[in-house]
């Protein structure tokens, strides 16, 4: 192994290269978590309200201002949204003129201290066993190289309610858009109740079979309702969000208009072959930090 | 508004609640997910003693956060029920007369809710600090190792629920659904 001789002290970065300490980026995650946990996005929170003046069902709107209370319940009392405070998803882009030593480690280890902090619920066991980690970690994590020297760290504590509900379907090139919708509508319907709607749906179009599920995570990065830039997915999202909001499911499954706030869709190019969909559900308890550092 | 008091003395009481009725629970409700089925099940297969009598209590499917300090309990919200599926009917067995939890139920779960006279019972999913506020005591019964997954006795009041299916053999999801899809569709043209 000959790059071993050299060692990591080595390598010579310029002398001004921006550098982030493992405590520095350990105490934004903790932090991070926490807030995410117990703070509902006010976009959110907005596009509740918004649904409970068009909400026709008489539970539907009980439903709804459960939830509105319920934001303000947590983040009065400093309680999490929901007791299931998720497997810690965090999407880096890391700057390319940074440098960062063990970048996972920190991540870690600042999703272990904000679990423990902020009273979460460690709720990561091993996939066999079933025994707990005890720490809630390891975090899922995707690092995007890009340029500059910042690192964007979106943290999205997941719950499994609607994690588990969350399909991906190889379908021929000649299903097409109808084919898309009806297996989004598919998804969505099978659903039902289970992963508390309002939902907001993920949709990745494209690339490979990983690439279209981590498609459907990023979407659900977007800021809440925000459109995809493409006229045509913008479109798409549109029409997929009226056609879902005509299923009846309503808010929690007990029946009504507000199945879902927002339909996301991001999109990749793919094989001749291919026709990847990913739908990732996230539930109403839209939990998200974006933090820069 | 219909109110239940758990564990029942009686469970004739049931018979009368409706698919999609909104009921306030009081009294006592144990909190069991999945790790604590698993154990339950295996000390009845081993033909070991089982920590508490089932007799007419209600289960709530739910792992609560931690209770922060000066609180009684984190976040207490229900989780998906269909993962208890499977242990549901031994449950039902054993003298449990209602379970609670979101999300839809099986076709064996709801075939043995008839069968026993039992109903499903769903909260609010995703509201872990709205429903906080309802549990005054909790008490951790068994299988404390298991961390959220234990066994608690959930002392609650004013606990709100919604019928989903009743001893009729009703599942309400699927009645509201296909209605509000009816409605959405008439408004629409």
């Amino acid at each position: 192994m000959p790059w071993g001789l050299f060692g990591a002290d080595f390598l010579c970065y310029p002398k001004d290269m921006r550098t982030l300490s493992q405590e520095q980026i350990s105490q934004v995650v903790a932090q991070g978590v926490i807030e995410a946990c117990r703070y509902l996005p006010l976009e959110v929170e907005k596009a509740l309200r918004e649904a409970l003046e068009k909400e026709p069902s008489p539970l539907g709107r009980e439903v709804l201002k459960i939830l509105l209370q319920n934001a303000s319940l947590a983040r009065k009392e400093g309680l999490p949204l929901c007791q299931d405070t998720g497997i810690a998803v965090i999407f880096v882009e890391f700057g390319e003129d940074l440098k960062v030593s063990s970048l996972e480690e920190s991540l870690n280890e600042g999703v272990k201290r904000g679990y423990q902090k902020g009273f979460l619920r460690k709720s990561v066991a091993d996939v066999i066993t079933r025994k707990n980690t005890g720490t809630n970690t390891p975090a899922v994590i995707h690092v995007k190289i890009v340029p500059g020297d910042k690192l964007h760290l979106t943290l999205l504590p997941k719950g499994c309610g609607s994690e588990n509900m969350s399909r991906l379907a190889m379908l021929p090139p000649s299903s097409g858009i109808e084919g898309i919708k009806e297996f989004v509508l598919h998804t969505v319907k099978e659903a039902g109740p289970n992963p508390c709607p309002p939902i907001t749906v993920g949709v990745g179009l494209g690339g490979s079979f990983e690439k279209a599920a981590l498609l459907a995570k990023e979407a659900l990065c977007r800021p809440l309702g925000q459109p995809s830039p493409q006229p045509q997915i913008a479109q798409l999202e549109r029409e997929l969000l009226e056609e879902i909001n005509k299923l009846g499911i309503g808010p929690l499954g007990f029946g009504g208009h507000t199945t879902a706030l927002a339909v996301h869709i991001e999109t990749y190019p793919t094989h001749i072959a291919s026709l990847p969909v990913a739908v990732n559900i996230q539930c109403h308890a839209y939990r998200i930090k974006r933090v820069v550092l | 508004m219909k109110r239940l008091h758990f564990p029942l003395e009686n469970k004739e009481i049931l018979q009368e609640l409706e698919a999609g009725e909104l009921v306030w629970i009081s009294g006592v409700l144990l909190a069991a997910r999945d790790q604590t089925h698993r154990k339950l099940l295996s000390l009845l297969e081993e033909e070991a003693p089982l920590p508490v009598d089932f007799k007419g209590h209600c289960l709530y499917y739910v792992g609560p956060s931690p209770a922060p300090p000066g609180k009684i309990i984190g976040a207490a919200g229900p989780t998906t029920a269909y993962r208890m599926d499977a242990y549901t009917p031994k449950m039902l067995e054993l003298g449990v007369v209602a379970t609670m939890g979101k999300g839809k139920r099986g076709e064996k779960v709801r075939e043995a809710l008839r069968r026993y006279g039992a109903v499903y019972l769903a909260t609010f999913g995703g509201a872990g600090a709205y429903l906080a506020r309802c549990i005054k005591v909790c008490t951790v019964v068994a299988f404390a190792e298991l961390g959220p997954e234990a066994l608690f006795s959930l002392q609650v009041e004013d606990f709100p629920a919604v019928v989903i299916n009743d001893t009729q053999g009703r599942d309400y999801y699927q009645e509201a659904q296909s209605y509000w899809e009816r409605e959405l569709k008439i408004c629409k043209s």
